[in-house]
């Protein structure tokens, strides 16, 4: 389904929007309930989620560990800032490679519409040195499913992100 | 910032993005420069095939080549490809793949059997 935007919003910011056939409610727990989120914030094709410690609550702690077969990896910390059931989310992460990457100041809001949730997500652009490390580090970690990822973009997508500026 | 491949012709862009080795080594070349030694090590393939591969891109301005003695190391060309676009273009390809896993957990979740989810 192509239902997802994503776009930038001045120099600092992506905006991604998704639609969700579900309640804000379940779609609320499947972002902060650790069970859940290890089934699908995986990632690119191959890498599953061995360890996922989600406490949600103000100032409660994140982290995420992905690892692929052939034993790369790498961990997201952070913290929650505010949370309001089932509709808004705030937290701050990181990515280690395994070096930190910048704060990402990340808020969440999911909104009821008529067929189920509209989702807004709201996080800090990474610098120019981070994006760079994301992606060689993206492509360390997923060379073949790249590769394959690659077949699969249409030249639209691969030499049109739509953005703000 | 205008991301659509601003090529003479497009039909030649297209052509360049039709073969999976030439995609390949574009992404090989969103890690930064690499000369054609670098960039024919990960395939079973001569460097003088590479190279062909190389001026297909270079023609359809996906990516941009300098002299350094003997040597004419490649990066994506700023006309064609930009780092924010393509690290755009990961985030939306993985967070594509996550919402549509989310998708499928939400009708599971909706039947109430998500602990059967493997």
């Amino acid at each position: 389904m192509s239902k997802m935007t994503i776009k930038t919003e001045g120099d600092r910011f992506v905006v991604v929007t998704r639609r969700f056939a579900a309640t804000p409610e379940a779609v609320y727990r499947a972002h902060t309930e650790s069970k859940l989120i290890q089934k699908w914030m995986l990632g690119p094709e191959g890498m599953t989620m061995p360890v996922c410690i989600s406490e949600a609550r103000p100032g409660g702690k994140i982290r995420y560990e992905w690892t692929n077969p052939v034993g790369g990896g790498f961990y997201l910390t952070g913290e929650y800032v505010e949370l309001t059931p089932f509709s808004r989310i705030v937290h701050v992460e990181r990515m280690h490679f395994p070096d930190p990457t910048p704060d990402n100041h990340v808020e969440t809001r999911f909104e009821a519409d008529s067929d189920g949730t509209f989702m807004t997500m709201r996080m800090t652009l990474p610098d120019a040195k981070t994006r760079s490390q994301m992606l060689a580090t993206g492509m360390e970690h997923g060379m073949e499913a790249s590769y394959v990822r690659l077949d699969n973009l249409n030249l639209a997508q691969s030499c049109h992100v739509p953005t703000a500026r | 910032m205008n991301g659509t491949l601003e090529a003479p012709n497009l039909d030649v862009a297209f052509l360049a993005l039709s073969d999976p080795t030439r995609r390949a080594i574009l992404a090989r070349l969103t890690q930064g420069e690499a000369t054609v030694m670098q960039l024919a090590e990960p395939f079973a393939m001569t460097q003088p095939a590479i190279s062909r591969h190389l001026r297909v891109l270079e023609d359809a301005g996906l990516i941009a080549r300098r002299a350094e003695g003997t040597r004419r190391p490649c990066r994506l060309s700023k006309t064609g490809l930009d780092t924010i676009d393509q690290w755009l273009a990961m985030l939306r390809d993985a967070l594509s793949k996550n919402y549509d896993r989310l998708d499928a957990l939400l009708v599971t979740m909706k039947s109430g059997n998500e602990e059967e989810i493997p």
